[in-house]
């Protein structure tokens, strides 16, 4: 008999389980290849060193006590962020309107500074800290309440929140112009400091890292441990099983885009009282967006985001000190950030799936 | 009886899924001109089986002949090119397209696609065997029936004369099935080879030639149908002799618990689902509802247990102790506050009686997790419970933290039907409770509901199989329509009555 008998050359099963430990070797190692590959392509154009441009990464991560500083700070809003986007995304409620949440945080932060600017600190810190966490609230309540109500499609109208938000920001903006003409805010309260986040053990940005730990670990609870963190992963899973249990998920789905949205007011709440001191369109800068990734990578699992948000910020710190370190333009560093990301998130398909190769030398007793 | 070459041998077929061990060093012959019975229990390997015929899993081990020849079946197109064509359980059809533009869907063809062609060559099929399906037809206009003949001419059409059917008859009314078995007669007598998959042992005795057992993903034997029982049947299946009646004990302490009076329900779209429909449930008895699918027994279990808006009519629930509840425009959380402990176990047992991703624990905290204190849910009861569960209805999981989606369907059914008997009903509502599961996973959900019955639960049983219904329930309402086309007695009435009753109002011919 002279037919082949040939067998596919690899073959994909899901995986029912893996083990915690093979997963995380798997990422790891795609990190270790992903830095590999950057580091030919590096060579393999500008004839650097890929060592001393992993070292020019580092060094402009954490190469000074204020980049670590700037890092860290930059790490907590995308942490803060990603917190308040776990809760809606765990509900399959596609929520890309945190860019307008953190505004509509960050301008009531702003206004409280610049109307109330001769309240005592402290009492203004917390009249600030409401008025953000209402303002982003209701940002999220509002595509809630209509998809709710009306089942409208909760993507474009989270987006188009932004839009609104932008717009109300720009019009903030000139309200507030200071010095005139100069089409900015500028620093608010540059003197009395009215409003900023005060040092803590010296540190300008303690607070910041404060609040949003302590975040991450009330969320991490409250997903995981009570019954409005049930009542949410039901409604993500099946809405039919939510409404036979009992569970209202209008009621559900408001209060849940409540929460995600007041967490994203305080990221502007901390963007501008902690941060920048400052409010222009650009305070959310797409870290709206670069959470959603973040949320996503770590499951919702808060303190697994802790290290993807690092990760990014990292990257991206990097990325710039090395485009000006070694006179690279930014594509170069972008480009390195995308192969790590590439390589991060395609080695998740190892983790669900199982690539078996065939066993050959069959065909020699076929005939 | 002259030696047949096989169509199709297996040898030594084995399978696995992780750790799990679907098919072990399988065999099978199919002939052609024989219909061909798979029997086995949930999860005995048969489904595998044949998705290894139709290129859908690759088997680990063994060999595969196709007339005599080893092949190789890596994709359905290989399936196709040896002739295999199976028919699965859930249709693969794309709704808004037409009977013919599906059936051709995929195939290569030169120029321009002569839908004219196409609609005369599938009315040639049809032609041949019985069918009767119009090609222009719209796949979202197609009753359940309908669609399965678009599936069985879509594999003829592209030339398969080997056909596996996996359990064909599960969502088929007796009449539909009849059809069905005339055509699958009319193939045999063409020369094709038929395997059809299904847990019904009566029709196992009425189609096929031979059956062929599986048990725990291996082959146990084959015998001629004519020469075999129900009995033996079962008992290969199963591994040990079964008793194949269900008891029905005498009600006691009958007392009215459900009062249902002219309900009425529309759909979204404003279509009437159930008119006027009156009856009651009583403790101690065992209440079955029959009807074509769709005849508006989930309209009538939602409108029970509040996920269904009410027109008009009354629900009115009789406690104990003669207090009378009104369960009209109640949430199911209202109806469980008021203190009426209402059961439901819903047909869609994945998409709604459970959370398919969740492990047993969270899903025995569906009904319970209010129950915390404060703020917080309580895992440990739920924990017990579904260990419990698992333990004393001898639920096949490795653990109770292992997500429900990976159990089999008879498992799955388990958890569900012992978390709602756990929370002690008085009213339990079942919604084609043994669908899809094996014999003996049915006769545990009879010894269950029937133990229910005994402790004084008003049960109502929604089903398709007559034959049960007619063997378990004290009383059959049987719908028609939305309405209701009589209630008859268990005990007296007649297969043929029922069946009547379910096409025809009030039963008349």
């Amino acid at each position: 008999m002279t037919e082949e008998i040939r067998e596919p050359l690899l073959r994909i099963s899901k995986r029912d389980t893996i083990a915690r430990g093979k997963a995380y070797l798997i990422r790891a190692s795609a990190l270790v290849l992903a830095l590999i590959l950057s580091g030919l392509i590096i060579f393999g154009i500008t004839k650097l060193n890929p060592v001393s441009v992993y070292a020019a990464m580092y060094k402009g991560a954490f190469g000074t006590s204020t980049r670590a500083w700037i890092t860290i700070r930059d790490t907590m809003m995308l942490l803060c962020i990603g917190i308040g986007l776990a809760p809606a995304f765990k509900m399959r409620f596609w929520n890309i309107g945190a860019e307008g949440q953190i505004l509509a945080g960050g301008i009531a932060t702003a206004a409280c500074m610049i109307y109330f600017n001769n309240l005592p600190t402290p009492l203004l810190l917390i009249v600030m800290a409401i008025a953000a966490i209402v303002a982003g609230g209701i940002w999220g309540l509002v595509p809630a309440f209509f998809k709710a109500r009306f089942g409208t499609n909760e993507t474009l109208f989270t987006l188009m929140m932004n839009y609104i938000a932008i717009q109300l920001t720009s019009y903030c903006v000139s309200l507030w112009e200071n010095p005139f003409g100069s089409n900015s805010v500028g620093i608010i309260n540059p003197k009395t400091f009215a409003g900023w986040f005060p040092k803590i053990f010296g540190q300008q940005y303690a607070l910041n890292v404060i609040i949003v730990l302590a975040l991450a670990v009330l969320m991490f609870v409250y997903m995981r441990y009570t019954k409005h963190g049930y009542e949410i992963s039901v409604v993500g899973e099946s809405e039919n099983t939510a409404k036979y249990a009992g569970i209202k998920v209008g009621k559900v789905v408001m209060r849940t885009m409540a929460i995600s949205g007041a967490i994203c007011g305080i990221a502007g709440f901390i963007a501008v009282s902690g941060a920048s001191h400052t409010i222009s369109t650009s305070t959310a800068g797409g870290r709206g967006f670069t959470a959603i990734i973040i949320a996503w990578l770590a499951k919702f699992n808060t303190f697994i985001m802790i290290a993807v948000a690092l990760l990014l910020v990292f990257l991206e710190k990097g990325a710039a000190q090395i485009a000006s370190q070694f006179n690279l333009n930014n594509y170069a560093s972008q480009m390195i950030i995308g192969i790590i990301l590439f390589f991060l998130i395609g080695c998740e398909f190892f983790i669900n799936y199982k690539v078996t190769f065939h066993k050959s030398s069959k065909k020699e007793d076929a005939s | 009886m002259q030696e047949k070459v096989a169509a199709v041998q297996m040898r030594d077929i084995t399978k696995r899924f992780g750790a799990v061990t679907a098919n072990d060093k399988a065999w099978l012959d199919i002939y052609r001109g024989e219909i061909l019975a798979l029997l086995g229990e949930n999860g005995s390997g048969k489904t595998t089986l044949m998705n290894m015929l139709a290129g859908i899993y690759y088997p680990d081990e063994g060999q595969i002949f196709v007339d005599g020849h080893e092949v190789s079946i890596r994709t359905p197109k290989d399936a196709f090119d040896f002739g295999i064509g199976m028919i699965h359980q859930h249709f693969k059809l794309v709704d808004v397209l037409t009977a013919a533009e599906n059936i051709v869907l995929g195939l290569k063809g030169k120029g321009k696609l002569d839908m004219k062609a196409v609609s005369a060559k599938v009315h040639e099929i049809c032609d041949l065997y019985g069918f009767e399906v119009d090609p222009e037809q719209k796949i979202y206009d197609m009753s359940v029936s309908q669609k399965q003949t678009v599936e069985i001419i879509k594999v003829l059409y592209r030339g398969a004369d080997i056909l596996i059917l996996d359990e064909p008859t599960a969502v088929l009314t007796p009449q539909e099935t009849d059809k069905l078995f005339a055509v699958l007669h009319n193939m045999k007598k063409d020369g094709k080879a038929v395997v059809i998959i299904t847990h019904k042992l009566h029709e196992v005795e009425d189609i096929s030639d031979r059956v062929a057992v599986l048990r725990k993903g291996q082959f146990v034997g084959d015998m001629i149908t004519k020469q075999t029982t129900p009995e033996e049947m079962t008992n290969m299946m199963v591994g040990h002799a079964v008793s194949l009646n269900i008891n029905r004990p005498e009600p006691k302490n009958v007392e009215p618990r459900l009062k249902v009076r002219n309900l009425t329900v529309r759909d979204i779209e404003g279509i009437i689902k159930l008119d006027g429909v009156s009856f009651e449930a009583r403790s101690g008895e065992i209440l079955g509802i029959a009807g074509i699918s769709g005849c508006g027994q989930k309209e009538l279990l939602e409108a029970i247990a509040g996920l269904q808006k009410v027109e008009k009519g009354e629900i009115t629930y009789l406690a104990q102790g003669g207090e009378a509840e009104s369960l009209i425009g109640k949430s199911p959380r209202e109806i469980s506050d008021l203190g009426v402990a209402l059961s439901f176990v819903p047909e869609d047992r994945l998409g709604m009686g459970l959370v398919a991703n969740m492990d047993l624990t969270d899903n025995m905290m569906l009904r319970s997790f209010r129950r915390g204190k404060g703020l917080f849910t309580d895992r440990k009861s739920p924990h017990i419970l579904a260990e419990k569960v698992v333990d004393e209805l001898d639920v096949n999981t490795p653990g109770v933290d292992i997500p429900v989606r990976r159990l089999s369907g008879g498992n799955v059914q388990k958890v569900l039907v012992g978390r709602e008997i756990a929370s002690s009903p008085s009213v339990l509502m079942t919604a084609y409770a043994v669908r899809g599961l094996d014999i003996n996973s049915s006769y545990t959900i009879y010894d269950l509901i029937n133990k229910q019955k005994d402790k004084g639960v008003a049960v109502i049983y929604v089903g398709e199989d007559l034959d049960v219904l007619l063997e378990l329930c004290d009383r059959i309402l049987v719908l028609c329509s939305g309405k209701v086309s009589g209630i008859v007695d268990g005990k007296g009435a007649s297969k043929r009555e029922v069946g009547l009753m379910m096409t025809k109002l009030g039963g008349e011919s």
